[in-house]
């Protein structure tokens, strides 16, 4: 994980460069814009399990969705709720859900690991599909945005444009911020040992299935975040939200950012969405087929992701850089 | 004579009809190569799995450090000393060997699963691993892909890697496997090291560094042991004779 230095400065310059958009773009690309951003989180926290864990899972639509439901369960009618107390209630019960969900499944393994995880995400879909909890299969309105105020003081007014695409923008970034550390620390680099070699990570004493549990929780928790702030954009929630179909969709997005980075399911996110609305613009009756097509030659010809395009433009980010000894004598020669 | 560091009594095992292991009790102390041979199919392989929770023992009861570990898992005997060597190399081949050496060395740090410092920034873990990588002769290579060395350099990555640990406990499982004699020389020439405060466990088909290296010596043949003792003493036994010394001259024939 050389390259994670590099690809930290590149994330913060996008980051800076996205923050300046409101100032050209109007305001149907911001809404676009914070779209993709909300997307590519969930895509994001996906990827600490898939890309980093080694483990597929099928159900973090669910707790994209188990977020927003709570939001809009607990939302008020007529008066917005603060964002500070609904948030983290949302990302919460995702977190709690994640836990749950993660302690059953995490005791299998590969394929069956897919196939359960599927399963309890199906659960959570038909558990607001076909009951009346939330309006059933017709979803349910959020009247009213939650605000982020202080002392009636409103800080950021989620409900205009540009107040809600900087409002995303700045979550997605401490969510790369978070997780870009936590990748890069003995945690993450644990995680990722278990998935290099399970046997050899738990003969020296790394507690392989208590590190992906936390994993997987950390992981529904943002998917949550970013199923909150989805919700809220759209002020409004249905059972889709939850279900395989999306979990799949950002599972694309994932491969198709390349599994090895943070930042790739983000660039992933955005090629698709992007990608997908120039289709059915140019398209109308067979941009599905068009999408598919793309995504097949994407996978066949960059298996790094699209990220593999701007690697050949800009060099490579995941060059490792041998540890100790070279470094010193590479100095030495630039000394001689 | 020293407290045993790692004990084990009277262990069974049992896949469905096969008995693999039976009756099996053994004491590891330190500073001691103790080495188990046998003919092939005698049990070594699964009483080194029985030792390190790979398997779980049918019955017998296993002492790791005075403490029962019986029903500790492979993670939880890891972080009470005991580091083993797999049959077939065991590594992350992907990383350069320093940094699989700093993962060890992580695993056993006070701070193994902290989730925000930086993992390659840690002086005290940096230095376990590379005292580890020059125990082990491998510190010209901490920069290589552990999966580009040479099969003899990825064994010794691999005890590189136990050192890193801080054991108390090492197992072998056949170190010596597959190398050429210079390689061979090199490897017994750092397991006699290795015993330097710690218990060693060697499951070896090379009889000349068994000889070399053991201080004692269990035999083993089918699931049992044959006989148990001083290296001269088992050496001259009769049953080890004709049950395992016989088959060498057989194969000799």
């Amino acid at each position: 994980m050389g390259g994670s230095r590099r690809e930290a400065a590149l994330a913060a310059l996008t980051f800076v460069a996205l923050a300046l958009l409101p100032l050209a773009a109007p305001a149907y690309y911001l809404q676009f814009g914070a779209k993709v951003l909300l997307v590519g989180l969930a895509a994001m926290a996906l990827n600490l399990v898939v890309g980093f864990g080694g483990l597929v899972s099928l159900c973090h639509a669910a707790f994209y969705g188990l977020a927003g439901y709570t939001l809009a369960l607990v939302s008020p009618r007529y008066e917005a709720a603060s964002l500070f107390w609904t948030l983290p209630l949302a990302v919460g019960a995702s977190a709690v859900a994640a836990l749950l969900i993660g302690a059953l499944s995490l005791r299998t393994r590969g394929v069956y690991f897919i196939m359960v995880t599927l399963a309890f995400g199906q659960m959570l879909f038909y558990l607001f599909a076909d009951t009346d909890i939330a309006g059933g299969s017709d979803g349910f309105y959020i009247y009213t945005r939650p605000e982020l105020a202080l002392g009636g003081l409103t800080l950021v007014d989620l409900d205009k444009p540009t107040g809600f695409y900087l409002t995303a923008l700045a979550t997605v970034a401490l969510a790369t911020l978070l997780l870009l550390r936590l990748t890069r620390s003995p945690f993450g680099q644990a995680l990722a040992a278990a998935h290099e070699n399970e046997r050899r990570a738990r003969a020296l004493g790394f507690p392989v299935y208590r590190i992906r549990l936390a994993a997987f929780t950390v992981s529904g928790a943002l998917a949550g975040l970013a199923g909150y702030f989805a919700s809220v954009q759209f002020g409004y929630v249905a059972p889709q939200m939850l279900g395989w179909h999306f979990s799949a969709t950002i599972l694309v997005m994932v491969v198709l950012g390349g599994l090895g980075s943070v930042t790739g399911p983000l660039v992933g996110a955005a090629a698709f969405l992007g990608l997908e609305e120039v289709l059915k613009a140019a398209l109308p009756d067979h941009w599905a087929l068009a999408l598919g097509t793309v995504i097949l030659l994407v996978v066949l010809l960059l298996p790094g992701g699209v990220r593999q395009l701007a690697d050949a433009a800009l060099g490579p980010l995941s060059r490792e850089r041998p540890p100790g000894k070279p470094l010193a004598a590479a100095e030495g020669a630039t000394g001689a | 004579m020293p407290e045993p560091a790692l004990l084990a009594e009277s262990l069974s095992k049992r896949f469905g009809g096969l008995q693999a292991v039976a009756d099996v009790s053994l004491a590891l102390r330190p500073s001691e190569i103790h080495a188990v041979i046998g003919p092939n199919g005698a049990g070594k392989s699964t009483l080194i799995n029985l030792l390190s929770g790979d398997l779980r023992p049918s019955a017998g009861l296993i002492r790791l450090g005075g403490r029962d570990a019986t029903s500790l898992s492979p993670e939880a005997r890891g972080r009470a000393g005991l580091g083993r060597s797999y049959q077939k190399t065991t590594i992350f081949p992907r990383r350069s060997a320093f940094a699989n050496a700093r993962l060890a060395a992580q695993a056993r740090s006070p701070r193994a699963l902290a989730p925000f410092r930086s993992a390659d920034r840690d002086d005290a873990v940096n230095a376990r691993a590379r005292a580890a990588l020059a125990e082990a002769g491998l510190l010209d290579r901490e920069a290589a892909i552990a999966g580009t060395l040479s099969h003899g350099e990825q064994r010794q990555l691999e005890i590189a890697m136990v050192l890193a640990t801080e054991p108390t406990v090492i197992l072998l499982d056949e170190p010596l496997a597959g190398m050429g004699h210079g390689e061979a020389q090199r490897m017994i020439a750092l397991i006699g090291r290795l015993k330097a405060g710690r218990a060693v466990l060697l499951v070896e088909h090379d009889m000349d560094a068994v000889f070399t290296l053991a201080d004692v010596l269990t035999v083993m043949a089918d699931g049992r042991v044959i006989a148990q003792g001083e290296p001269a003493a088992v050496r001259a036994h009769p049953a080890v004779r004709a049950a395992y010394l016989g088959h060498e001259a057989d194969a000799a024939a």
